[in-house]
Order: C-alpha cells, then structure tokens, then sequence
C-alpha cells in the first residue's frame, strides 16, 4: 500500500545508464503468457508499488497503482455493487492491475462489455529514458494527444512501466440467469450470432463439450422475460461456470497440453478445430488444445479473419500471430520511440522486439 | 514565405498524369470552399487540392508528396470544430470524397466495412434493414465521414452506454505517409501485440491516412424513452446526474442544458422545454421494453426525489425525437441569437459542474461575452458555446482567451481540454497546460516512429517544443497579469 515510484523510477533510470535490460514483474501471474525471456535479466518488482488512489463511485471512476492486487480492487467496487466490467481473468490471487493492462485480459463478457483497453482512461508511465509521464485522464473522455493508454494493452510491458491506471466502473447488474442448450458446434456458433444481433440483455455465450451456455444480466424484469422468450435451461449456480472459463479451471484446460487462443471473425468456422474447441465470446474466441504447429494455425486464423497466438505451453519461442512486414517495422519503430536503450522486457511478445 | 508557385505547377501536373484533371484543383477560387472545416474563423488556402477516386492513386500522392517532402492534409467532410483539416500554405490537401461507398454489410458477423468518405449516418441508413446501427453519433453525423471520426476519436450523446468511436472499430486500414497500405486489427476483437488501432484512433492524421474502416454494428434497441426533467439550479439538476449514476442506471444518453440555451432551443425548437428552468436534463433509457419501463420509473422517481420542479416523459416516437430534436438543434438555435458562435469541448470530473458553471458565469462577465451550455452530463463532456460578433474588431480574439481559460479551468478540476473535438490548431496552446514537455516530447518521437519528415498534417495535434517554451512564457505572463487583475478587483477589461 505505497507510492514506491521514485524508487521505480531510479531503478530504472541505472538500468539505462548501466544497458542493463530488465524484466518487469507484477504479481508473476501471467507470467506463463508471451515469449520466455532470459531469467538472468534484472527484474524490476512492481507489486510493491500498490494501493488504491482514488475511488468516487458516484464519478464511476477508480484510480489504482500498478501493482494493486485485483481482488483489493474488486473487493472495494463490491461494497458498492460496483465492478470491472471486463471480468479480467486472475490465475491467481497475486494478479494486479498493471498487468492485466500489460496482457490485455480481458474475461467473457467482452464482447459485449468491452475489454480492459476499453475501460482505460488513463495511465502513469515511467518511459525508457527515465521520465515518469500522465496520459489520458480520469475523466470519461479525453482525447488530447495520443491514445497511448490503451496502446499498452496487449504490449506487455514493452514500452515502459506502467505505474498508475484510471478505469471506468460500471454498476453490477442486479439480476443474472444463464441458460444451457444441447448443441453441436455448428449449431451453437449459429444460436450465438443470431442471439447477439437481437436487442436483449445478453452478456456472455460459450460453447464447451456440447452444451452451449448464454448469459443474461440487467434489470430483473428484463432478465426474466428474455429467459422465458428464450426457453433455454436455467443453470443453478450461474457464477460457477462463467468463474471456471475465464479462469481456465474448466476441466477442458489441460495444462500438459498446448492452448491455442484465436481471435476471429464470431462467424467463422474453424474446421476440424471447433468441435474439440471451447467457442467463447459469442463465437470471437475459440480456444483449442493441443498440439498442432503454429504455421498452420496461422493460416487457418487469416482465413477466419483473424489472429492466433500460442496463449501457454508448448513451444514459447514464437507464440504471436505474426504481422506483416511494414506493421512490424512500424512496431519497431514505436519501440523505439519509448525505450530507446531497449531495456524492457526484451523479447517478451516477439523475438525481434 | 517561400515562393510555392514553381512546385505547385510541377505537381499539378504529375497528380494531373493519374488523376482526373477536374479533380486537381490549383486555382484560387475553387480551392476557396477547402481554406477551413467546422472552425471556419481559422482560415488557410492550401497550395493544392486533390481528389482521387482510388486507393492507388491515393498511394501515388502520397508517394510524391513524401519524395517532395510536401505536407499532406487528409480532409473528409472539414466538419471538424478544431481546424484539424485546416490547409497548409505549401501543402496538399487530400479530399478523400469520392471514397463514400459502404463496401459489406456484415449482419450475422453485425459489422460493417467502409470508405473513410462514407458519412456516419449512412451507415446506420444501409445497416437499419439487418436491425442494426452504428453507435457513436456525432451532432454532424448528417455529414461527418467516418475516416474522420476514427482521425478525431468522435463521442456523440450516446457515449457513456456505447462508447467513441474507438470502442466500435475491428479493424482500420491505413496508408503509412510513403503510401504503403497496412491493416490494423482484423474481424476478431483482439489483437496481438500492443494496441495500434487505440493509437490510431483520434491521432488527427499526423500518423497515417485512413483509407478503410470496419465497424462494429449494435442490435437496435427494442425501445427507447427520454425523461425531461427542469430543475431550479444547477446544483440539483448536477445532483440528479449523480443520483441516477448512484442507483446503477447507465441511460443511453444523459444531457444537460443552461436556462440560457433552453431559452435559444425552445424559440428556435417549440420542443416544449420548461423556461423557467435554470437547468435541464434529458435522460434517454433504452433496452428491452421491460428494462426501459422499470428504469424510466426509477428515474421519474429520482428526479422528483432531487427537486426537479417539471418532469415530462415521451409517450411516443414522435414525443421522443420532439424532446431530442431540442437538444439537437442548440447549436443552429444559438445561432440565430448570435451573430457567431465558439463551440468549446472540455471534459471534468462531474462532480466540479456546479463549480465550473459558476466560474463560466464570472468569465462570462469579465469578458462581457454571452456563453450558453449544453453538456453530455452523463461522461463529464462540456460544450459552453460563447456568444460573439466576428465583425467587432477584436471581439474573437476575446472569445478565443475567453475559451482558452475554460479548457484551463477543465484541466485545474481534474479534467481535460478536449472530450471528443480533437486539439487540431485550435487547442495547440492548451496541449502545455495538460502535459509536461517530457510528455510532449513522448508525442514527438511517436510521431517520428510513423513519420520522420513531418509531413502528415503538420502544425496540428501537438505543438512544437519550441512552441511550448513560447507558450508556457505567454502562459505565465498570462497568469501574472490574471492575478493582478484579481486583486485590483477590476474584472471588465482583458
């Protein structure tokens, strides 16, 4: 619960002076996502740098250091029946703030509650060389310069240290229902697009082993009445299911396998792929395990309109979606223009950054 | 001033080799209608306009333009309100105009791809058969282009529910200033890698030329009802804003007006808004049918709760788009009571209102200049409009400082000096005031990562650090002499 950023700061500002690289470390529960980097690099802990700023429920604003723990945050926006709308995955109790920017983390209301970039509105930054910068703001909208809050989203720490983050809150909603149907893959990736284009409190569709599951939230009457329309199953213990996916707990997720993560077209079919796949995010996310090679996920994730990256295990030397050649020289170049010396996290998302 | 005359011919006629002659445009008169956007007090000629009809002959221009080192202006339909698409003396403006045609419509995928000259509203009209439509809806919607709202990060009135636009892009397809085509984001919600497609989004065509967009399209909601609710002080009518926040009902569209422009809309409108009121709220509720008839209860109750002395609710469509079109129509509506008028777009903390509305009103007399309100209540956007007289010597020079100590007092309260507008020329002195000169240097060498040579909309977005040790002397010498006026007490002159 303290402001250790000038600390944060001086470390790095020796790291520059010294050319000595640094891996950024929050709560060291995401760190089985991206490229495996060289463990002898210098880590620069940010978990002490922790505690709320500031919290108006009234503004649906909150303000928290990098390195605050998510169950602190989501323990204080309960006690005003508040949340992260995002539902940002853990993995565990030590995930923070700062680091599910970092990864971009986002859980399965995303498609329709927006993900954690959405929800930014403002960050502090110490850059590669040494300065400790604001951008955006803790107002709703600002669009004064750059967005280079939401650009840290997915960048992994690769263009500084993130030390504060402004979000947006939203209220709980006060009722939620989930409903089940028997389906094939096929069939339910036709139920969820069809369901998510009509005007209806839908807040989540998942498909796993055989059972497609679609989630309802909003306003009591309005929850009620849809269910009815909809005439699915109720689930009893709704939170379970929803809590088991976004966590990887589902007993879908073996951790001696391979898990591939794409991000595409919520129509698209993946064949051979989605019937032993989990289709989340209403058919946007399909998750699959296994072992395949990465070449070829790669071309089945263009034609499906999208990207694949190996999210954990199997070979973590080259695990993006890799871009094509002027957006990775741009990316470079962006780089570049943070972290000039390159001494955050090397490595981390590709090898050529 | 350098003699352009040589290099304006020679371009002239290479654009002229692979686009239609008619549509270069080198003379005076005809480049006359493209000297401004929406700001139309800031003015410019450029040295040429283009208007190409494919993306290779916008590669070609660009390609030319970069060899030449020959700023570049991109310009949809020059609605903007900050003089993002104001002209450069020696440079080229590229109209991208003729790139108006939606190229799909995705309904089972519910997204949409576009031309960046397709105009917003359009594609809600081509996606209202799929029952679907396009969220961020700028007060220019009619006209604005989406190219332009991804360059400008465009709000609208419906934002706290649905986003700006950078909410509701999959993907954007950008020419880099050597004219090479690049996709950013794809048909799926995430990306790899850091997050290119936020930093695109309202980076005001200093980064690259949009030249496709695709969109996310949203279910059109079951029903839609507006509260109107008058209250008689600011500070109860910020109060109800809190109130409604409180209980946990995001509206669609929460907004507020001074009694100085309900008074200018209900003239101009007849949409029925209570005079006596010294403010006004609008809260839209939309949903499922059961949603909106339980949130419309709880807010009517609300608004009683906090002292609202008028309430009224749409019982139709028709009642719906009459209480909107009020709302809508403050702009023209101030016009008409005004010779001219200086739209500002800050943002604060919602709970500062009361106190920022107070401050306006002393500014308001110290500049003896008129000032009327609207405010997307609901996310903390400003839009105080100053009343002025463009043919009184001085008079906009006044309602300019009038205007710049606003986003000043936005930024003191926590806010910032721009909400959806965009800083383009004519925020430029208040970009010091929200960021350090380290943080501007951070702007500078993102833009050097895209273009070097400063080609792309230069003077625009973020001021030079030359500029900025110019300003910030200005900036102080403003402050000291604000303060003596304060303490003389005399508050007439500035």
């Amino acid at each position: 619960m303290s402001d250790i950023s000038l600390e944060l700061q001086a470390q790095v500002t020796n790291a520059i002076k010294n050319n000595q690289p640094l891996t950024i470390k929050g709560g060291g529960s995401k760190s089985f996502m991206g490229r495996e980097t060289d463990k002898s690099l210098q880590i620069l802990d940010v978990s002490g740098h922790s505690g709320i700023v500031n919290y108006e429920p009234v503004e649906l604003i909150l303000t928290a250091r990098a390195g605050t723990p998510l169950i602190e945050i989501e323990n204080a926006l309960a006690e005003n029946n508040q949340m992260l709308a995002f539902e940002p995955p853990h993995f565990s109790n030590s995930a923070t703030l700062g680091g599910t920017l970092a990864c971009n983390q986002s859980g399965p209301g995303r498609p329709w509650y927006g993900s954690i970039r959405d929800h930014v509105l403002g960050i502090r930054l110490i850059n590669g060389t040494g300065k400790h910068l604001r951008f955006g703001g803790q107002v709703m909208k600002n669009v004064a310069g750059y967005d280079v809050s939401r650009l840290q989203a997915g960048a992994m720490g690769t263009l500084g240290v993130i030390t504060e983050v402004s979000l947006k809150i939203l209220p709980k909603p006060k009722a939620q229902v989930t409903l089940t149907w028997e389906l094939s893959a096929a069939d339910a990736l036709q139920k969820m697009n069809r369901l998510a284009g009509t005007s209806k409190p839908l807040t989540a569709a998942c498909w796993v082993n055989g059972r497609l599951y679609v989630r309802l939230s909003g306003a009591q009457s309005a929850v009620d009445a849809t269910a009815t329309q909809w005439k699915g199953n109720e689930l009893e213990q709704i939170g379970d299911f929803w809590m088991q996916l976004r966590e990887h707990s589902l007993s879908y997720f073996d951790p001696s396998l391979p898990l591939w993560r794409f991000s595409i077209n919520s129509a698209a079919k993946l064949n051979h792929i989605d019937d032993h796949s989990i289709i989340d995010w209403g058919g946007s996310q399909r998750w699959f395990s296994g072992h395949a090679e990465k070449k070829e996920m790669q071309q089945l994730a263009i034609k499906a309109g999208g990207q694949v990256s190996l999210f954990s295990g199997g070979d973590r030397e080259d695990v993006m979606h890799e871009p094509q050649s002027a957006l990775k020289a741009l990316q470079k170049n962006i780089k570049k223009s943070f972290d000039p010396a390159g001494i955050f996290n090397p490595g981390r998302v590709y090898k050529w950054m | 001033m350098t003699n352009t005359a040589p290099l304006k011919d020679e371009l002239s006629c290479l654009f002229r080799e692979f686009i239609h002659s008619e549509y270069v445009i080198d003379d005076d008169e005809t480049l006359k209608p493209y000297e401004c956007d929406g700001l139309s007090m800031y003015t410019q000629l450029p040295m040429l306009v283009v208007l190409p009809e494919t993306v290779e002959q916008v590669q070609k221009v660009l390609k030319i333009c970069h060899e030449k080192q020959v700023p570049v202006v991109a310009r949809g339909a020059g609605t903007g309100l900050a003089a993002g698409a104001m002209p450069h003396a020696e440079g080229v403006v590229l109209s991208l105009a003729k790139f108006n045609n939606i190229l799909s419509i995705d309904p089972i995928n519910r997204s949409a791809r576009l031309q960046p000259g397709v105009r917003n509203l359009a594609i809600s009209e081509a996606a209202k058969m799929y029952g679907l439509y396009y969220g961020p809806d700028p007060s220019s919607q009619i006209a604005c282009t989406i190219g332009g709202n991804v360059a400008e990060n465009s709000g609208g009135v419906h934002c706290l529910k649905y986003g700006l636009t950078v909410h509701n892009l999959l993907s954007v397809d950008l020419l880099t200033v050597e004219g090479e085509r690049i996709t950013i984001g794809s048909d799926g919600l995430d990306s790899c890698g850091m997050d290119l497609l936020a930093l695109i989004t309202g980076s005001e065509g200093l980064l690259g030329i949009v030249i496709e967009v695709q969109v996310k399209l949203l279910p059109i909601p079951e029903t839609a009802r507006v509260v109107m609710a008058g209250f008689g002080n600011v500070q109860q009518c910020g109060e109800a804003v809190s109130g409604i926040i409180a209980k946990g009902i995001i509206p669609g569209g929460l907004e507020m007006m001074d009694s100085y422009a309900i008074s200018a809309s209900e003239d101009y409108a007849k949409a029925g808004y209570p005079l006596d009121a010294a403010a006004l709220l609008l809260c839209e509720v939309d949903g499922t049918k059961e949603e909106v008839q339980a949130h419309i209860e709880e807010v009517q109750g609300l608004f009683k709760s906090f002292g609202a002395t008028s309430i009224r609710t749409s019982q139709s469509e028709e009642e719906r788009a009459l209480l909107w079109f009020g709302r809508k129509a403050a702009f023209p509506a101030v016009g008409r009571i005004s010779p001219d008028y200086y739209c500002m777009d800050g943002t604060i903390p919602r709970s500062q209102l009361a106190y920022v509305l107070t401050e306006m009103q002393k500014m308001s007399e110290r500049y003896d200049l008129k000032i009327a309100n609207v405010f997307h209540a609901g996310d903390g956007n400003l839009h105080p409009l100053i009343l002025f007289d463009a043919n009184v010597p001085g008079e906009f020079e006044k309602a300019e400082a009038f205007g710049g100590e606003i986003l000043e007092l936005c930024v003191a309260v926590g806010g910032c000096i721009t909400g959806e507008h965009g800083v383009g020329i004519e925020k430029i002195r208040q970009m010091i005031v929200q960021f350090s000169d380290e943080e501007l240097a951070q702007f500078h060498a993102i833009k050097d990562a895209f273009d070097p040579q400063g080609t792309l909309n230069p003077g625009k977005g973020v001021p030079t650090l030359k500029r900025c040790q110019e300003y910030r002397v200005l900036q102080s010498a403003k402050e000291r002499s604000l303060g003596s006026i304060n303490e003389s007490g005399a508050h007439n002159h500035v």
